[in-house]
C-alpha cells in the first residue's frame, strides 16, 4: 500500500473519526481525530497496517492539551502522528496499552509531567519524578513555577 | 520456595543513567522483575522551551554522552523537517561520517563492558584500547573527544579539513585488522557461546509488541533500520549492509553489534574518499510556527525528536525520544525465567544504560544483605570459570 | 606525615557515582582505568563498594531523586575520606542550572576537596586533578590552594 493509498483508505474507514488531515510534507502527515476513536484507529494502524509506534507527545496549550501520537510506517517511509485535542476541564483519554505494549511507558510519562489520565491503564504510577515531588504540580505544564524554596539557580560566580 | 528480592542499582559506576531494578527470584531463577527510572530525569524537555534552536544543540548533546551525535542530529533533522529545508551535501556527507564514527565508539564502549560482566576483562581493555583510536579520529575531526558539538541547524559548524582525510583514513585502516582479531575472539570462543547463546531471548512477537528500535530489534528478526527505511544523510547514496538475526539472545545482539562496525567503517570509508566540495550549511533566517519530526538511527535504535514552534526565537514544546525508553520495558520478557548470574548480561544486552551490576545486593525479604555487588559478579565470573573448566580449557 | 597517611595516599581506591551525569563524565572516568591511560600505576582502583573506598568521583547534575542517596552513600564512606566532583554538571550544574529536577549543586549537599573542570574533562585532566589532591595532601603547607 502506497502514500495515497494508504490515505484515502483512512479517510473512508474512519470517516467519521477523522476531524482533519494535514500532509505536511512527503513523508509526514499529521491527522487529527475524535478522542473517543483513538483505540480503533491505533489499533488499526499498529495491527492491520504494521506501523511501529514511535511515542506519544503531549502538547500544553493555553485553553486545550493536544497529544500527538505517531507512528511510522517504515515501508513507505512515512510518519502518521494521531493528533488528540483534550479540553483543559477534562483531561482524559482511553489508553493504549491493551492495543500494544509499547505504550505503558509513555502513558505513565505524560501523565506524571502533564497530567494527563489514561483510562485503562494498569500501573498509572511515578515513573521519573522523585517521591518527594508534590502531587499536582506538572512541570512540563506552561504554567509551572519553581515550587521549590530551597532550589539554587545561581551559578554563584 | 521461598522468594528473594534483589534490588539492582540504582547506582552503578559504570554507564548511563541509574537505574533500580528489582528482581524477584525463586531460588536462582527470576520470577519477576520491577523497574525504576527518573534518577537521571533532568528535565531536558523543559530546558529546551527556555533555548534558542541553536542553543538547543549543545543541550540535546547533553543527554547521553555516548549519543552526542544521535540527538543533536535528531533534532538538526525534526528543525529542518519543520523549515522545509536540507542541509548542503557536503554537511550530510560530514553529520553521516560523525554519526558512523560514535557508532563505532559506542559498539565497542558496549562490547567491553560486555565482556567485563562475563569476566573477561581482557576483552574490556582491547575494546576499550581500540575505541581510543576512534576517539582520536573524532578528535581529528571536530576537535574533541566527546561532545562533538558539530551539529547545527542547517548544517554543520565545522569543516573537514582536506589534509585530514589521509590521516583519518590512516587510522581507520589500522583498526581494522585489530577489529577482525577481536571478532573472531568473540565470535568463535566457546566460553562465550556458552554464557551467551539461548539466553535472554527476546521473540519477534514481543520485540513488534514492545516497538522495540535498533540492535535490539535486529537480533529478533525484525528487519528495520532508519537508515535503510527513513534515509537521512547520505546513507540512501552509500552501499552497506543491514544486519539482522534471528534468534534474539544475548549472542546475537553482539554479533549485530560487531557486524554493524564493519558496515560503518565501509561507511566511513566511503564518505571519506567522495566527500563533494561546497558550503556546509545554509542560511536559516527564522522558524516560523509550524511542527517537525525528526528520528535517525542512534547506536542503540531509534532517536526521534518531535519540535513544536509558534514563530519566536524558542520551540514551544520539544520532545525527545531515546532508544532506550521503547528497549528498556522489554526485561520483563527476557530476565524473567533466566538465572542471576546471567541476568547482569541480559540486563546488559539492550545496551541500556548499563545495568547496575556493582551496586547490586541481594538481601533476603527480611532485608538482610546477603550477597554485594562485587559478589554477584563474583558469581558471574565463576559460571564462566566452571564452563571453561567443563571444557577442559 | 604518619604511617596511615602514608598508606592511605599510596593507593587510593576509587568508587563512581553517577548523579544525572550524561555519562560522558563517567565514560572518562573509565577510560583512565583502561591501556592507554592507566592511572593504576599510580595505585588508583575502582572499587565496586563504597565501604572499600577513600575517594569519591562524583559526576552529573544531582537530581533530587539522587540527593538523599548521595548523602547516604556519603555516610557510608570510612574515613579518611575525599570528595571530587567531575566535569561541568557537578561543578555548577552546567547547562542543567535551571532544570526543575537539579534543585542544588553538588557542594551544597556534600563537601568537595577537588573540582575538575570540563564537559567532559579528558583522561589527563581527571588524573592531574587526583594527582593535585595526592600532592596537596602530601604537602598541605606547601599548595594551599592548589
Ligand atoms: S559535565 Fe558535561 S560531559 Fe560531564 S556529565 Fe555533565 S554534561 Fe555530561
Amino acid at each position: 500500500m502506497n502514500r495515497e493509498e494508504l490515505l484515502q483508505h483512512l479517510q473512508e474507514r474512519f470517516s467519521d473519526a477523522i476531524v482533519g488531515v494535514y500532509e505536511k510534507s512527503a513523508k509526514r502527515i499529521y491527522i487529527q481525530i475524535q478522542a473517543d476513536s483513538l483505540v480503533r484507529f491505533a489499533q488499526f494502524l499498529f495491527k492491520d497496517i504494521g506501523a511501529r509506534f514511535n511515542i506519544a507527545s503531549g502538547v500544553d496549550g493555553r485553553t486545550q492539551m493536544e497529544i500527538l501520537y505517531h507512528f511510522t510506517v517504515e515501508d513507505i517511509d512515512l510518519v502518521i502522528s494521531l493528533r488528540v485535542i483534550l479540553p483543559k476541564t477534562q483531561l482524559e483519554i482511553a489508553s493504549l496499552t491493551s492495543v500494544f505494549t509499547a505504550a505503558h511507558w509513555i502513558e505513565r510519562e505524560i501523565h506524571e509531567l502533564l497530567g494527563v489520565n489514561f483510562v485503562g491503564h494498569p500501573q498509572l504510577t511515578r515513573l521519573l519524578l522523585p517521591e518527594d515531588w508534590p502531587e499536582g504540580v506538572y512541570p512540563l505544564r506552561k504554567d509551572y513555577k519553581e515550587w521549590d524554596p530551597n532550589a539554587i539557580r545561581d551559578r554563584g560566580v | 520456595m521461598p522468594r528473594t528480592i534483589l534490588p539492582i542499582g540504582p547506582y552503578h559506576p559504570l554507564q548511563e543513567e541509574p537505574e533500580f531494578f528489582i528482581l524477584t527470584l525463586e531460588g536462582e531463577t527470576v520470577v519477576d522483575i520491577d523497574l525504576r527510572i527518573g534518577y537521571n530525569h533532568r528535565g531536558i524537555e523543559k530546558l529546551a522551551e527556555r533555548q534558542a534552536y541553536d542553543q538547543i544543540t549543545f543541550v540535546v548533546e547533553r543527554i547521553c554522552g555516548i549519543c552526542s551525535t544521535s540527538h543533536p542530529f535528531a533534532y538538526t533533522q525534526a528543525v529542518e523537517d519543520l523549515l522545509s529545508i536540507e542541509a548542503p551535501p557536503r554537511a550530510q556527507y560530514i553529520r553521516t561520517i560523525v554519526a558512523e564514527g560514535e557508532r563505532m565508539h559506542s559498539h565497542l564502549l558496549w562490547l567491553g563492558l560486555a565482556g567485563h560482566f562475563l569476566g573477561y576483562n581482557t576483552i574490556w581493555m582491547w575494546c576499550w584500547k581500540l575505541r581510543e583510536e576512534i576517539l582520536d579520529v573524532m578528535e581529528i575531526l571536530s576537535g574533541n573527544r566527546n561532545n562533538y558539538a558539530m551539529f547545527k541547524v542547517g548544517g554543520v559548524w565545522r569543516d573537514i579539513r582536506e589534509e585530514d582525510i589521509p590521516v583519518v583514513m590512516k587510522k581507520i585502516d589500522s583498526i581494522i585488522p585489530t577489529l577482525e582479531k577481536l571478532h573472531k575472539a568473540v565470535m568463535d570462543d566457546p566460553v562465550i557461546h556458552a554464557r551467551t547463546k539461548g539466553i535472554g531471548v527476546l521473540s519477534k512477537e514481543a520485540a513488534i509488541d514492545y516497538c522495540t528500535v535498533g540492535p535490539t530489534a535486529r537480533a529478533s528478526g525484525v528487519a528495520r533500520d532508519i537508515r535503510k527505511d527513513c534515509p537521512y544523510g547520505v546513507y540512501d547514496q552509500l552501499e552497506w549492509n543491514m544486519i539482522v538475526t534471528h534468534n534474539g539472545d544475548v549472542f546475537d545482539k553482539v554479533a549485530i553489534r560487531i557486524g554493524e562496525m564493519f558496515e560503518s567503517i565501509k561507511i566511513i570509508r566511503t564518505c571519506l574518499s567522495q566527500l563533494p566540495g561546497g558550503d556546509i550549511e545554509c542560511l536559516v533566517k527564522n522558524i516560523p510556527p509550524g511542527e517537525g519530526i525528526g528520528h535517525i538511527e542512534a547506536p542503540r535504535g531509534e532517536c526521534f525528536h518531535y519540535v513544536r514552534s509558534d514563530g519566536t526565537n524558542r520551540p514551544v514544546r520539544h520532545k525527545i525520544r531515546a532508544p532506550t525508553f521503547m528497549n528498556l520495558p522489554t526485561f520483563k520478557e527476557t530476565v524473567v525465567g533466566g538465572a542471576i548470574p546471567d541476568a547482569a548480561i541480559v540486563l546488559a544486552a539492550i545496551d541500556p544504560c548499563y545495568c547496575c551490576t556493582e551496586r547490586i545486593s541481594v538481601r533476603d525479604t527480611k532485608g538482610q544483605t546477603v550477597y554485594s555487588g562485587e559478589d554477584l559478579i563474583k558469581l558471574s565470573q565463576k559460571k564462566t570459570e566452571q564452563i571453561k573448566a567443563d571444557m577442559g580449557r | 606525615m604518619g604511617i596511615l597517611d602514608h598508606a592511605f595516599l599510596k593507593s587510593l581506591w576509587v568508587f563512581h557515582l553517577a548523579t544525572g551525569s550524561c555519562n560522558n563524565c563517567d565514560i572518562e572516568i573509565l577510560d583512565c582505568f583502561t591501556p592507554r591511560h592507566d592511572i593504576e600505576r599510580f595505585g588508583m582502583q575502582l572499587t565496586g563498594s563504597i565501604k572499600h573506598a577513600d575517594v569519591l568521583l562524583v559526576t552529573g547534575a544531582v537530581n533530587r531523586q539522587c540527593i538523599p542517596r548521595l548523602k547516604r552513600i556519603y555516610e557510608q564512606m570510612p574515613n579518611p575520606r575525599l570528595v571530587v566532583a567531575i566535569g561541568e554538571c557537578a561543578l555548577s550544574r552546567g547547562v542543567f542550572v535551571h532544570s526543575y529536577n537539579c534543585p542544588l549543586p553538588l557542594d551544597h549537599v556534600i563537601p568537595v576537596d577537588v573540582y575538575i573542570p570540563g564537559c567532559p574533562p579528558r583522561p589527563e585532566a581527571i588524573i592531574a586533578g587526583l594527582i593535585k589532591l595526592i600532592e596537596q595532601k602530601k604537602n598541605p603547607k606547601d599548595q594551599p590552594q592548589a
